[in-house]
């Protein structure tokens, strides 16, 4: 089996307000140097199968087709095995 | 011929199938009919509503999870035989999560959730959703949305332009057009599109909330009574 930890970032193209909505917020908290802050996703799961490349390819699939929308976000991953 | 009949989705999280339901039936006075999305059936209806609401609590991404609802296959097979499908607001988002149409739906550049009557132009007055509506009508229709700020890359904006598939643009009640009468940020002020095919149309507007003269406003009517027309003729 294959902990999976998968990180969902809005690309760089798109202007994220998210982002700079909570950066007004260190502001307001007097954090003086925050900048550039960007809001993604984190997601973990497990993948039932001893087969790496089989999970790797489960994975690709779960992210281009679901998790991450190809048209605002790129997606990485890692895979961990679990014995 | 008779009227066409209207089958709305329900998805769980819908919110506006019974306005629209309402608006359709009672006050537009069409067959209409709900179609609960795990389903496969469409009831033989003419028009399919993708109706507006919070599907499956606005997981991951607004409409990503409806989307594979069993009813979308049927939508999806219904829609690519010429099948006229409305995507509204929420509905709008299961679209271009299915990739009925292009882009996506981004969240509102001020961040907020915005409910308000809106003024829309009428960019292409030659499609099935809004031919014979008067020309240079400006409509009035309310929004409300949290993630209404269509984005799609540089490329497909400019076919979009080209293949005059804008449908409705927000702008002042006197047509002008410009950021400022923008709600959301959407790029080039754009509230609504149709597929190529011209046969799918997505609208982040709620149309079914300006039918009923009671609520003082009834422009939404105007493109449900075009499209039945159109298809009538």
């Amino acid at each position: 089996m294959y902990k999976v930890k998968v990180l969902i970032k809005r690309r760089t193209s798109i202007l994220d307000p998210q982002g700079k909505a909570v950066e007004i917020g260190a502001k307001n908290l007097g954090i003086k140097n925050i900048k550039n802050t960007r809001i993604g996703k984190y997601i973990e799961f497990d993948v039932d199968t001893t087969n790496k490349s089989t999970a790797e390819e489960e994975v690709n699939n779960y992210c281009k087709k679901l998790l991450a929308n190809p048209i605002m976000e790129d997606f990485e991953f890692t895979l961990d095995e679990v014995k | 011929m008779k009227n066409p009949k209207f089958g709305i989705v329900v998805f769980p999280g819908s919110n506006c199938d019974h306005d629209a339901f309402y608006s359709l039936s009672k006050v537009l006075g069409y067959e209409t009919t709900f179609i609960w999305h795990k389903d496969t059936d469409l009831k033989d209806s003419d028009v399919i509503i993708l109706p507006g609401g919070f599907s499956y609590g606005d997981y991951l991404r607004s409409g990503a999870i409806a989307r594979f609802s069993p009813i979308m296959d049927s939508v999806i097979s219904f829609a690519n035989k010429g099948g006229y499908v409305i995507g509204i607001c929420n509905g709008f988002q299961i679209l271009v999560e299915a990739g009925m149409l292009p882009g996506i739906l981004l969240k509102n550049i001020s961040l907020q959730f915005v409910c308000k009557d809106v003024y829309l132009s009428i960019e292409n007055n030659d499609c099935n959703f809004t031919r014979g509506i008067e020309e240079e009508k400006i409509l009035k229709i309310p929004i409300a949305h949290g993630d209404g700020n269509y984005f799609a890359d540089e490329d497909t904006l400019k076919k979009l332009e080209d293949n005059n598939q804008v449908v409705f643009r927000y702008t002042h009640p006197d047509g002008t057009i410009s950021d400022n009468y923008n709600p959301n940020g959407s790029a080039n002020d754009i509230a609504g599109i149709i597929n190529k095919e011209g046969n799918v149309m997505g609208m982040m507007p709620h149309p079914e909330r300006s039918c009923d003269p009671v609520l003082s406003k009834t422009d939404g009517s105007l493109i449900f009574k075009a499209l039945v027309n159109n298809i009538l003729n």
